[in-house]
C-alpha cells in the first residue's frame, strides 16, 4: 500500500509481542500530557522537595559544606525512617494532583467518543486496554514517588555505608509499598471514576470530592462518637495509617480528649482501627473499581 | 495453480484455515435480556463481498459485533477462517478490520497519529505502522489532510478516516458497517470506488452491511438478508447475474386464480404480486403464446406483458413479504 502505489496491500512483517503491546497506550497519551506547558512546569515543581530532600541528604555527610552555611549536623533532620516517611508522603501528595489533572479524560474521552470499539476490535482486550490506561498513571507517577525515593535511599546508603543499607532495608521496603499501594490506588479509582463520568471537569471533581468529602465525613463522626473508627471510610486516613505502619510509625492510640464527669476530669486515649482494617478497605474499594470498570469497559453496551 | 515466493506465502498455502469459509455461520442466536436478536443462523459465506441487508433492527450490527466477539452468542457458533469465535476471538481480530457504523474516535488528534495507534494496537511495529497510517490515508484519499485534528473532519472525511483505520494493518477480513451513512453522492461514489478496488485486489474480504440496497448490489457478489433475526434469504449476486434469468411481468384484468393454477400446470413458476400483476418465470416448451392461450381459456385480459430481471430490490422486497429462508 506505498503511497505512490495506491493499491491494497497486506502487512507481512514482523508483530509486536502481544504481552507489552498495552504499552502503546502510555506511548501515545504521554505526548498529549506533556504537550500542556502547565502540566510540564507542574509536573517539575513536583520534583521541588526531592531537591531538598537530596541536599538534606548531602548535608548530613558534607563537613565543608556544613561549616560554609554554619549548619551544625544536629540542627538538621536526623536521616531515619521518618525523614524518608516524610518526603514519602509529600510526593504522595503531589501524586494525587498529578492525578487529578491525567486520570480522569484517560477513559472518558474513549467513550465520550465512542472509541471502545476501535480498541476492542483489534487483537486487544479489555484487560489490556484498563492495564494500558492504568500504565498511564502508574509510570507517570512511579517517576515521581517511589523511583526517585529509592534512588535517594541508595545515594544516603552510598555516603552512610553497607551497615546503615542493611540496617535500614525496612525503609526501602515501606517507599517501594505505601507508594505502589497509593499510585495503584489513584489509578483505579481515577479510571473507575473516568469510565462512569463522560466530563472531565466532572469527573475531576468526583475524584477530589470522593478524597474529601468522605474524610470530613469520618471526623464528624470521630467527633460526635469519640472514636476513630470514623477514619475508616476516609481514603487520606486509611493510607496514612498504612504508611505509618509500614514505616514502623504507627500508634494505635494517637488521639486523647478530656471527658468531665462532674469535676473530675478523665483523659481517654482514642485507638486507631487496627491497620488489617485499613489494608481491607483500601483492598475493597480497589475491587469496587475494577468491578465499574469491567462494567463499564465494552465495546458496545446493550440497552435491555 | 497459485505459487508461494515467499515464505509468509508458502506459510498460508500450508495454512487450512485458509481454505476454510469466509464466515461459517452454525446455528449463531444471541439473546439480550431475554429477546431474541438473531435466531438460529446458519449457512457458509466464502464471497470476496458479502453483503448484509436488512431493515433497521434486523439484526446486521448485531450479527457483526458477535463475530468480532462484543456478544457472547446465547447459543451455536460461527467460524471465520475457520476459528471459533468463542474460543479464538483474539486470534479472529488479528485478521479483522472493522469499520463501526457510528461516529467512533479518538478525541484532539491529527488522522495520521490516531491511524498509526490503531495499526500499532494491531500488532505492527512503531516504523511500519507510521508508514502504513500515511499510506492508508493517501490510499482513501485524505492524504492532504492527514495532519489535521479529527475534530476538524467533515462527515465524509470522517467516514474515510474510519476506513482509514480498518485498512492500515491490512487485515484479510473487512467489516464495513453502513459505510455509506450520510455522505454526499460523490462522497458515496468514492467510498463504493474504494471498497470494489479493495474487494477486487483479492487480498481481502468484505462484509459489507447497509440498507441501501444500491451498495451492496455495486459491491457485493453474496448477499445474505436478515428479517427479525432470521436468516430471510440468501443469494448468491454472481451466480444470480451470470444465470441472466429473465421472468414476465403480466399485468392482468379477470380471474387471475384459474389462471396461475393452470400457468403451473405447464410447469412454470409464478408470483402473484398484487395490483393484478403477475410474475412468470418460462419454463423449456412454453412461449408467450401458450399464455395468451391459457388466458384467453379463463377469459383472463393480458393488458401488459413485459421481459424483466430480478434486481436486489425484488429479491429484498420478496425476503421482506416472505418468511424466512436459508443457505
Amino acid at each position: 500500500m506505498a503511497v505512490y502505489e495506491l493499491t491494497y496491500k497486506q502487512f507481512l512483517g514482523k508483530l509486536t509481542p502481544e504481552w507489552n503491546r498495552f504499552m502503546v497506550i502510555p506511548r501515545h497519551a504521554f505526548r498529549d500530557v506533556f504537550k500542556s506547558k502547565l502540566f510540564t512546569a507542574f509536573f517539575v515543581f513536583c520534583f521541588i522537595p526531592l531537591l531538598v530532600e537530596t541536599i538534606l541528604i548531602y548535608l548530613h555527610h558534607n563537613v565543608n559544606a556544613l561549616a560554609i552555611l554554619q549548619v551544625n549536623v544536629r540542627e538538621l533532620l536526623p536521616i531515619d525512617a521518618s525523614f524518608f516517611m516524610t518526603f514519602t508522603s509529600i510526593q504522595n501528595g503531589f501524586a494525587f494532583f498529578v492525578t487529578l489533572l491525567v486520570g480522569p479524560p484517560l477513559v472518558a474521552r474513549d467513550v465520550r467518543n465512542n472509541a471502545l470499539p476501535l480498541y476492542l476490535c483489534r487483537p486487544f482486550s479489555r484487560a489490556e486496554y484498563v492495564l494500558g490506561k492504568m500504565a498511564v498513571l502508574l509510570i507517570l507517577l512511579s517517576a515521581m514517588t517511589w523511583v526517585p525515593q529509592l534512588l535517594l535511599f541508595a545515594f544516603q546508603s552510598y555516603l552512610q555505608g553497607a551497615s546503615w543499607f542493611a540496617n535500614n532495608l525496612s525503609i526501602a521496603g515501606a517507599i517501594f509499598i505505601s507508594s505502589v499501594v497509593w499510585i495503584i490506588l489513584l489509578a483505579l479509582l481515577s479510571l473507575a471514576i473516568s469510565a462512569l463520568v463522560k466530563w472531565r471537569v466532572i469527573a475531576s471533581a468526583a475524584l477530589l470530592g470522593l478524597f474529601f468529602i468522605p474524610s470530613v465525613f469520618g471526623e464528624v463522626v470521630n467527633q460526635l462518637f469519640r472514636t476513630r473508627w470514623g477514619s475508616l471510610v476516609s481514603i487520606n486516613a486509611n493510607m496514612r495509617n498504612i504508611t505509618l505502619g509500614l514505616f514502623g510509625q504507627f500508634q494505635q492510640a494517637t488521639t486523647f480528649v478530656t471527658d468531665f464527669d462532674g469535676e473530675v476530669a478523665t483523659r481517654i486515649a482514642l485507638h486507631e482501627p487496627p491497620l488489617l482494617v485499613s489494608w481491607t478497605v483500601l483492598f475493597l474499594i480497589s475491587v469496587i473499581c475494577l468491578a465499574l470498570l469491567s462494567m463499564k469497559v465494552k465495546a458496545y453496551e446493550v440497552v435491555r | 495453480m497459485a505459487v508461494a515466493t515467499t515464505p509468509q506465502e508458502q506459510a498460508r498455502l500450508k495454512d487450512p484455515a485458509n481454505f476454510a469459509p469466509v464466515i461459517d455461520l452454525n446455528d449463531l442466536s444471541v439473546t439480550f435480556g431475554g429477546r431474541p436478536i438473531l435466531q438460529n443462523l446458519r449457512g457458509e459465506l466464502r464471497g470476496r463481498a458479502i453483503g448484509l441487508l436488512g431493515p433497521n433492527g434486523a439484526g446486521k450490527t448485531t450479527l457483526i459485533h458477535t463475530l468480532l466477539g462484543f456478544h457472547e452468542p446465547s447459543s451455536g457458533t460461527a467460524h471465520i477462517f475457520g476459528r471459533d469465535i468463542t474460543t479464538d476471538a483474539k486470534q479472529i481480530r488479528s485478521l479483522i478490520g472493522y469499520m463501526p457504523e457510528r461516529d467512533s474516535f479518538i478525541a484532539k488528534m491529527s488522522a495520521v497519529r490516531f491511524v498509526r495507534l490503531m495499526a500499532e494496537l494491531s500488532g505492527l511495529p512503531s516504523e511500519a505502522a507510521l508508514e502504513r497510517a500515511h499510506e492508508a490515508l493517501f490510499y482513501v484519499g485524505l492524504g492532504e489532510a492527514r495532519y489535521r485534528s479529527l475534530d476538524t473532519y467533515s462527515l465524509g472525511m470522517k467516514q474515510l478516516a474510519k476506513l482509514a483505520q480498518a485498512i492500515v494493518h491490512g487485515p484479510r477480513l473487512i467489516f464495513l458497517d453502513e459505510p455509506t451513512n450520510g455522505l454526499d453522492p460523490p462522497a458515496r461514489q468514492r467510498m463504493i470506488k474504494l471498497v470494489r478496488e479493495i474487494r477486487d485486489s483479492g487480498k481481502a474480504n468484505i462484509v459489507l452491511s447497509s440498507h441501501l440496497l444500491r451498495d451492496v448490489e455495486e459491491c457485493c457478489e453474496e448477499i445474505l438478508i436478515l428479517k427479525e433475526g432470521r436468516l430471510a434469504v440468501y443469494c448468491n449476486l454472481e451466480e444470480e447475474r451470470k444465470s441472466n434469468r429473465k421472468f414476465l411481468l403480466l399485468e392482468t384484468r379477470g380471474d387471475q386464480d384459474k389462471f396461475v393454477e393452470s400457468v403451473e400446470k405447464l410447469g412454470c413458476e409464478y408470483a402473484v404480486t398484487g395490483d393484478h400483476r403477475i410474475k412468470i418465470v418460462l419454463q423449456g416448451g412454453v412461449d408467450v403464446r401458450d399464455l395468451y392461450r391459457v388466458a384467453s381459456e379463463h377469459g383472463l385480459q393480458i393488458r401488459r406483458l413485459s421481459y424483466k430481471r430480478d434486481s436486489l430490490e425484488d429479491i429484498f422486497l420478496k425476503a421482506m413479504e416472505n418468511g424466512h429462508g436459508g443457505l
